[in-house]
């Protein structure tokens, strides 16, 4: 399943997508951790598989809570994207 | 400032099936959806729609899942005993104290549908009263991907509101008065409510009618839907849920944008959560989950 | 020389007449709904303030959101661009400028002589600019110009969920209904578009000094919050914070001329 977590406002669209198929199988979740924020967690899903989701309380500012990955400009250092071997995870800004 | 009103005005209402006995049945599961609006809670017998239940939601979560409950049991004989597997879903699904497990609102909205419009359905649009939702499911009504908004007001029934407000139309006429153009404008630029409803006054003020100013509206949240839609990759068959479902001035529009058509179902669309965690209860208990 | 800087907001539109670095006076107007007008309407204001006539402005240039309505300017600049000379003209030790307006959030960070280096916007949702706080305002019955310093008086500020002006309205009514005393409600509202700015900085870059404008400076409840989000103290031209850009217009347009 991609999961789409995030939203989309008069500014832009602003989602951070999990693919849980690939998500499943990575045993370590090294995103949990690498993420300076810790906006992620892990949880069962409603088909019972152990996924990584972005936490409820970021879903709404998720543009802001990502700020300092992505400066103006220079280079992002999207930490969560890095570790993520299976590259389960992708943004939409 | 004006209270928060709901949006789609409806009865509350409960329905039997009179063709079951509840009796006879192996599994009898319910599904309780809690949303911030309404609650609805339904009783499957055996994976068949048995009884339901619509009504609003009130200031506190557990009574409203309880309320839905009994109601829906009214006049059956069937108390919370007989029932082997309940699953709360939907925005105050953590709050439903008697509820076996918590499902979310798309996983439960995805099966719903799949139980009300057949296996073809791929595609499901939910416009709430408060948020918007799209997924895409396979034909076991299993969630292949989904998008949720629920930040921002455009794009919702709340959305709607504040111009139908603005505008003196009441809600229930918005869709039939945005059709009543000679031609179609082209949709509201600011997608920020805030900023649309300066945008409509200028608007009007340059000399537009209100059903125009309301088919830009209707067009530019129609545009917002699509948009949403194309994120998780829009696939036939197509079913819109919820409340814009009634207004013909968004659906009609966003069915001309997608050039599809939505299903139609004989069911209330607006128990497709409930349905669907009736469903998942009824696996739930085959997995021998109780 | 003498020459004149224009910035057409989304709300007002402010017109300032500076002479030889030395600013002869300030107009503003609502931008309404033709702009044009409201940029003829503030330069001839300002420069009645000041006592001249049209001829006398040896460059005229526009700037802000509206700044192509401007067609009887001779130029134009970005909203950035203005922003950063006006602040670093009144603070030449400034390196981070942020901007906020009624429908826009800026930031931006520059050299020691005023050219921009990188910015960030926040635009076209009201949550991220003045309009959240105006809107709020009304939902709470009080007036914007309150909204400062009734947030000063408040004990303790709640969590606000909503990150939308709509949704935040009714969590507003509802804060009132749970009888939450209205300065602290005020702070609580603040402190959320203050945590969105702030935001905005930092994928700037936290550099000082810091120097804050447009009309939200003038408010004293929002200043606190951004204040104590971001760990510092803002530098703000008090007096006319939301004519800054109209300031940096004019100086550029100064420069222009000169070299004519
Ligand atoms: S971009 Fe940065 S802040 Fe956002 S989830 Fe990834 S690691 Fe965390
Ligand atoms: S764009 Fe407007 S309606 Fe949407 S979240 Fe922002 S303030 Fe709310």
């Amino acid at each position: 399943m991609i999961a789409n977590y995030g939203y989309k406002d008069g500014s832009g669209d602003f989602f951070i997508s999990i693919d849980t198929d690939k998500c499943i199988a990575c045993e370590d979740k090294p995103c949990l951790e690498a993420c300076p924020i810790k906006i992620l967690e892990k949880f069962a899903d409603d088909y019972d598989d152990e996924v990584v989701g972005v936490k409820e309380e970021h879903r709404k500012k998720i543009k802001y809570s990502c700020a300092e990955c992505k400066p103006a400009s220079g280079e992002r250092n999207l930490a969560c994207q890095k570790v993520c071997q299976p590259g389960a995870i992708e943004h939409s800004w | 400032m004006a209270e928060v009103k709901e949006y789609w005005r409806w009865k509350e209402y409960n329905w039997k099936n009179p063709d079951i006995n509840w009796q006879d049945a192996a599994v009898i599961t319910a599904g309780i959806d809690v949303g911030s609006v309404s609650s609805q809670a339904v009783i499957m017998c055996d994976g068949e729609l048995y009884a339901f239940s619509n009504m609003r939601t009130g200031s506190d979560s557990p009574n409203s899942a309880l309320n839905a409950i009994n109601w829906a049991m009214a006049d059956t004989g069937l108390t919370q005993k007989n029932i082997h597997f309940t699953v709360g879903t939907g925005y105050g699904r953590v709050n439903v104290p008697f509820a076996d497990r918590a499902i979310t609102e798309i996983a439960c909205h995805a099966r719903g549908a799949n139980y009300m419009y057949g296996p073809t359905v791929r595609t499901i649009l939910d416009m709430g009263g408060q948020d918007c939702k799209a997924i895409h499911c396979n034909e076991k009504g299993k969630v292949i991907s989904f998008i949720m908004n629920d930040k921002c007001a455009a794009g919702t029934g709340r959305g709607m509101e504040v111009f139908a407000n603005l505008l003196g139309v009441s809600i229930e006429e918005v869709g039939e008065r945005s059709l009543q153009v000679d031609e179609e404008p082209g949709p509201v630029s600011s997608t920020c409510v805030v900023f649309a409803k300066t945008e409509a006054t200028g608007l009007l003020r340059s000399g537009w009618s209100t059903e125009k100013v309301l088919a830009a509206y209707c067009s530019a949240m129609a545009h917002r839907v699509v948009s949403l839609l194309e994120r998780i990759g829009m696939e036939e068959d197509f079913a819109i849920t919820g409340g814009i479902a009634k207004n013909v001035g968004v659906v009609s529009r966003l069915e001309k944008e997608l050039g599809v058509k939505a299903l139609k179902t004989r069911h209330d669309t607006q128990i497709a959560g409930a349905i669907g965690g009736a469903l998942f209860a009824k696996a739930l208990v085959e997995k021998g989950k109780k | 020389m003498i020459t004149a800087g224009i910035d057409v907001g989304n709300k007002i539109t402010k017109a300032l007449i500076l002479k030889d670095g030395e600013i002869l006076s300030r107009a503003q107007t609502p931008s309404g709904f033709v702009q044009k007008k409201a940029a003829r309407d503030a330069f001839a204001e300002a420069l009645k303030l000041a006592g001249l006539r049209e001829a006398d402005v040896a460059y005229t240039m526009a700037t802000g959101a509206g700044r192509n309505e401007v067609t009887f300017a001779q130029g134009r600049i970005t909203e950035v661009g203005a922003a950063a000379r006006g602040a670093i003209k009144l603070y030449p030790e400034a390196r981070t400028v942020i901007d906020v307006g009624a429908e826009e959030g800026r930031a931006l960070k520059m050299d020691e002589a005023g050219k921009v280096i990188d910015f960030a916007i926040n635009e076209k949702c009201a949550a991220g600019a003045g309009s959240f706080v105006e809107s709020m305002s009304r939902a709470l019955e009080v007036s914007l110009e309150e909204m400062g310093p009734l947030s000063l008086k408040a004990e303790k500020a709640v969590p606000m969920n909503a990150q939308c002006a709509v949704f935040a309205e009714s969590e507003v009514v509802s804060l009132i209904h749970a009888r939450i005393p209205k300065a602290d409600i005020a702070k609580s509202i603040h402190k959320a578009m203050a945590s969105r700015i702030s935001s905005m900085v930092r994928r700037v870059g936290l550099q000082k000094e810091m120097v804050m404008l447009g009309g939200v400076a003038r408010n004293e409840g929002f200043v606190q919050a951004l204040e104590e989000d971001l760990e510092l103290k803002l530098l703000i031209p008090a007096d006319y914070p939301e004519y800054i850009s109209a300031l940096g217009a004019a100086l550029a347009a100064a420069e222009k001329a000169g070299v004519k």
